[in-house]
């Protein structure tokens, strides 16, 4: 061995092949028994008792009415945070005003809240018992227990995505180009229509595509709020926790599936956004 | 005095962005969480002490801080692992591996929950394992673990891995030519240079799995005193129409969650003063 030089060097700046391929297969079975097991349980349990059961339990009313509903929230709740993440990326990185870094930490703050306390302060503001919930039951729109407080809960724990994706790249891109465009005379909402939306549109799917998958996810916030009510106030997370805890193991993972599927096409698209328009998205997504 | 309160912009549309910002803000956020401290502030401090000073209520808080710690500690280390992984070496489905990397923050809670549960129950795949060694992993706080490991799992990854793609080989070679061996330059040259973003990512981590409660409560079990977490404790008080109660545990956890926050913060400035790296 002495006599001859190794075949192959290794690089200074690279470990070991033995630990590359030690560390790399740790990591690996890592994430098999908490990444993936899981999600193979998932359509392992929904489809155990064959195809028809796991199809049939979905055509169930009370599993159509959670599909419905969480559709419907999203549909509401998903486009108004997107109009809050617009504007609110407009204001900050246009403008230079006091207390911006205080505002930025107010459009973050759901983020550092249990989805729990989320809907308790939405049960404590809107409930029955307190002032402008009386008033609101009273005139026949309750918050609590329907439709506008897990459209609420929804929006509150998803808040910040838009504004927070928004806000890197649009500081990135400065004024200069929607300066120009108003010198040569264009409105104010052109200006935002032709410049400023064509700069941003990756990173705003971006953001949506979180701000969504969350919303029809969401779990915690909309529990304390929803009350439970079958065939109307169960979203799709709260069908399949009633389901399981009735045994009813494939119903329930059979609708957990429809998530999980849900959950594969943002990641893909995400995926698709960060290879494909890697240089129309905030910094820290790009790999 | 001085400084204006906002500097003036020929960019129009300040009126409606601050318009719909403003009104959003305070109909969705500030009105629900001051109605929280609302409701702690006449209740009053004794009434909220009492509520929260019981022995149930302690080792729900204690349980839920201390494996949040627990999981966000592990996904730190296992973070910066699996994030050195992806960045520096090359395997077949590395791309795969990545993009799967995100699906606790893609995947709802519940599901992630009932999946986990049904792998670490006793008569699940794994749980089976567990229980012919002789130890239970669902409905033990080794359970809520890790589903809490589970959904922290991102965090720190998405954190490191851009630092990593941004070190400079020459940094690496520099140290290699000095003659410090491959073990000294990742100790005293490589770990460094992410400790604030891993810093970083252990905080949010933590700071979600403080709160997560939607993958936690059915692998849990909810066994008072043992393995039941502290937001589970703010539904059964409102299930019991105790809202004093819920408010006292909720404003608990939200001075407890800024508090760390807060520490880890200026563990965070501390280090990168200390190391000089942004």
């Amino acid at each position: 061995m002495s006599d001859t030089a190794p075949a192959t060097f290794r690089v200074a700046t690279e470990e070991s092949p033995l630990f590359q391929v030690i560390l790399t297969v740790i990591v690996l079975a890592l994430l098999v028994l908490l990444l993936f097991a899981p999600l193979v349980a998932v359509f392992y349990e929904a489809l155990g008792k064959g195809w028809v059961t796991a199809v049939t339990s979905l055509a169930d009313p009370e599993a159509l009415s959670a599909i419905r509903l969480t559709l419907t929230v999203a549909a509401i709740a998903v486009p108004l945070n997107t109009i809050f993440g617009i504007a609110a990326a407009w204001l900050i990185t246009k403008y230079d005003f006091r207390g911006k870094a205080l505002l930025i930490t107010l459009i973050d703050l759901p983020f550092s809240v249990s989805p729990v306390v989320v809907g308790l302060c939405i049960v404590l503001t809107f409930g029955a018992n307190s002032w402008i919930g009386a008033l609101l039951v009273q005139a026949g729109h309750p918050v609590v227990f329907a439709l506008p407080g897990i459209v609420l809960a929804s929006m509150i724990v998803t808040f910040p995505f838009v504004a927070r994706e928004l806000i890197p790249v649009m500081v990135e891109q400065g004024r200069a180009e929607e300066e120009a465009a108003l010198t040569l005379g264009a409105s104010g909402w052109r200006t935002f229509r032709t410049v400023t939306l064509p700069n941003i549109r990756w990173a705003l799917l971006y953001g949506v595509l979180l701000c969504n998958a969350r919303a029809m996810g969401e779990f915690g916030a909309v529990s304390v709020v929803s009350g439970k009510i079958r065939g109307q106030t169960a979203t799709m997370p709260i069908t399949i926790e009633m389901l399981y805890n009735e045994y009813l193991s494939v119903a329930a993972f059979a609708l957990a599936a429809v998530l999980a599927c849900l959950a594969f096409v943002t990641l893909a698209l995400k995926t698709f956004l960060e290879i494909r328009h890697a240089d129309a998205l905030a910094a820290a997504r790009r790999h | 005095m001085g400084k204006p309160l906002i500097h003036r912009s020929p960019i129009p549309g300040l009126g409606i962005s601050a318009g719909i910002t403003l009104t959003l803000l305070s109909l969705v956020v500030l009105l629900p969480i001051g109605a929280l401290l609302a409701k702690g502030a006449a209740a009053g401090p004794e009434r909220l002490w009492g509520e929260v000073n019981s022995a149930r209520i302690w080792a729900s808080l204690w349980l839920s801080f201390r494996l949040s710690f627990l999981a966000a500690a592990f996904n730190l280390v296992f973070g910066v692992a699996l994030a050195w992984v992806l960045a520096r070496y090359r395997f077949p489905g590395r791309r795969l591996i990545d993009a799967a990397v995100d699906l606790p923050f893609a995947l709802p809670t519940a599901v992630a929950g009932i999946a986990l549960t049904a792998l670490y129950a006793p008569n699940g795949v794994f749980g089976a394992v567990a229980r012919e060694l002789g130890f239970k992993i669902a409905y033990t706080p080794l359970g809520i673990l890790i589903a809490l490991v589970f959904v922290g799992l991102p965090f720190v990854v998405r954190t490191v891995q851009p630092v990593i793609d941004e070190i400079e080989r020459e940094v690496e070679e520099a140290s290699a030519t000095l003659g410090a061996s491959r073990a000294h330059t990742i100790r005293h040259v490589i770990l460094p240079m992410l400790a604030p973003a891993a810093l970083t990512g252990f905080a949010l981590a933590l700071a979600r799995a403080v709160g997560e409660y939607g993958s936690v409560i059915f692998i849990a079990g909810n066994l008072p005193m043992k393995t039941e977490i502290a937001p589970l404790l703010i539904v059964i008080k409102l299930e019991e129409f105790n809202y004093d109660g819920a408010t006292a545990i909720g404003i608990a956890m939200l001075v407890i969650s800024f508090l760390m926050l807060f520490v880890i913060n200026a563990i965070q400035v501390w280090s990168r003063r200390r190391i000089g790296y942004v």
